[in-house]
């Protein structure tokens, strides 16, 4: 049941990453040159419309928060951010971007995920050295998120900071409407 | 040509509130390091064992795999495993996505985008070049992140972690300039 809801959610995630732009180098380093907001307004309106619904759906006990999965903060996180901001300028590619291209016959994506697997590579063989220095300090005691959740310690820890959730994610919503398309 | 923000922004947060109410949310990064396991494991079958005292039944030689009672090890051994196919099934979907697109120009890829060639010129080594080191440098920054644009900044921010947040941030305040610098006309 597993591999069949991967086949069908990975299938639909990869579709839509093509048909909003995302897998086109152009239009991500349009975004990051602030030239072309297409996408900045997409991936606003994509994560304000999920939350919102999320939190919405949890509160309503439609939605089980079973399946939430919160990643730890750590300094790594900010450095490892930063790395990444750099090679997505570069290339115009990110992780997911780079296998849906892919996809799509590019040939500067097979690069990518080949230069990926070598970068992924030398940090397993680094963690050994890593795993005990400032770099995985952890930092708001690990799994935060800013309201209360199922699986974190919350930073507004009051039983109904999850409308603040709803709340950030209509703001994004609106953020992403107010938004030029083009700037420059 | 591409969905308005609207509707792929609607599309996009229905594809990750899917993945989170079915299953778990959407990350990609950590698949590059299982498939370097599954390749690793193809040149040295000692590197991931079958181990009955490890937490997820497999360890390995290396740190990384070995992690969090040999979870990683467990999908290198196991690769039909729900993240790894989800992975591979996203290569489906673009080709999905670029064949339903119908484009004008008869559906032929641009191989070298248009910043690109303004600024490098169209030889596809210089590109594949880039490519190559953009992607080391971004996977390596995502495993030292713990996750991506997909696992931190979307499904992480979805669900107001603190780690999203400041991923996002980071990712953003790098990216930013040296796009402006490097794609400047």
């Amino acid at each position: 049941m597993d591999i069949i809801l991967a086949v069908i959610i990975g299938t639909v995630f990869g579709f839509v990453l093509q048909r909003i732009g995302a897998a086109d180098p152009d239009k991500i380093i349009g975004m990051l040159r602030l030239t072309d907001l297409h996408l900045m307004r997409t991936i606003f309106a994509g994560i304000g419309i999920s939350s919102a619904l999320l939190f919405i759906g949890m509160m309503a006990g439609i939605i089980d928060p079973g399946h939430l999965s919160v990643k730890s903060m750590y300094t790594g996180v900010i450095f490892g951010g930063m790395l990444l901001g750099l090679g997505w300028a570069l290339s115009g590619f990110c992780p997911g971007t780079g296998v849906v291209a892919l996809g799509t016959g590019r040939i500067d994506a097979l690069f990518f995920i080949l230069g990926g697997l070598g970068g992924a590579a030398v940090y397993m063989m680094m963690y050994g050295g890593l795993k005990s220095t400032f770099l995985m300090q952890k930092l708001f005691g690990g799994k935060a998120t800013l309201v209360v959740t199922a699986k974190s310690t919350a930073i507004l820890d009051m039983s109904w900071s999850p409308w603040i959730a709803i709340g950030i994610g209509i703001m994004m919503l609106i953020v992403a409407k107010l938004l030029p398309e083009k700037i420059r | 040509m591409y969905w308005n923000w609207f509707k792929g922004g609607s599309a996009l947060g229905i594809a990750f509130l899917l993945a989170v109410v079915l299953v778990k949310p959407i990350g990609v990064s950590t698949q590059f390091v299982i498939l370097d396991g599954i390749i690793g494991d193809t040149l040295d079958n000692t590197l991931v064992v079958e181990d009955k005292t490890a937490k997820k039944g497999y360890s390995s030689s290396n740190a990384y795999l070995n992690k969090s009672g040999g979870k990683y090890a467990k999908s290198v051994a196991h690769p039909l495993n729900y993240s790894f196919v989800f992975v591979l099934s996203m290569v489906f979907g673009g080709l999905l996505g670029k064949i339903f697109q119908g484009e004008s120009s008869s559906g032929k890829v641009k191989q070298i985008p248009e910043v690109h060639q303004r600024r490098f010129g169209n030889n596809p080594v210089m590109r594949g070049l880039i490519t190559f080191a953009g992607g080391f440098i971004v996977l390596f920054g995502a495993r030292l992140a713990g996750g991506c644009t997909s696992g931190h900044m979307m499904s992480g921010m979805m669900q107001t972690s603190i780690s999203g947040y400041l991923f996002a941030l980071a990712a953003f305040a790098v990216a930013v300039p040296t796009a402006i610098i490097i794609y400047k006309k």
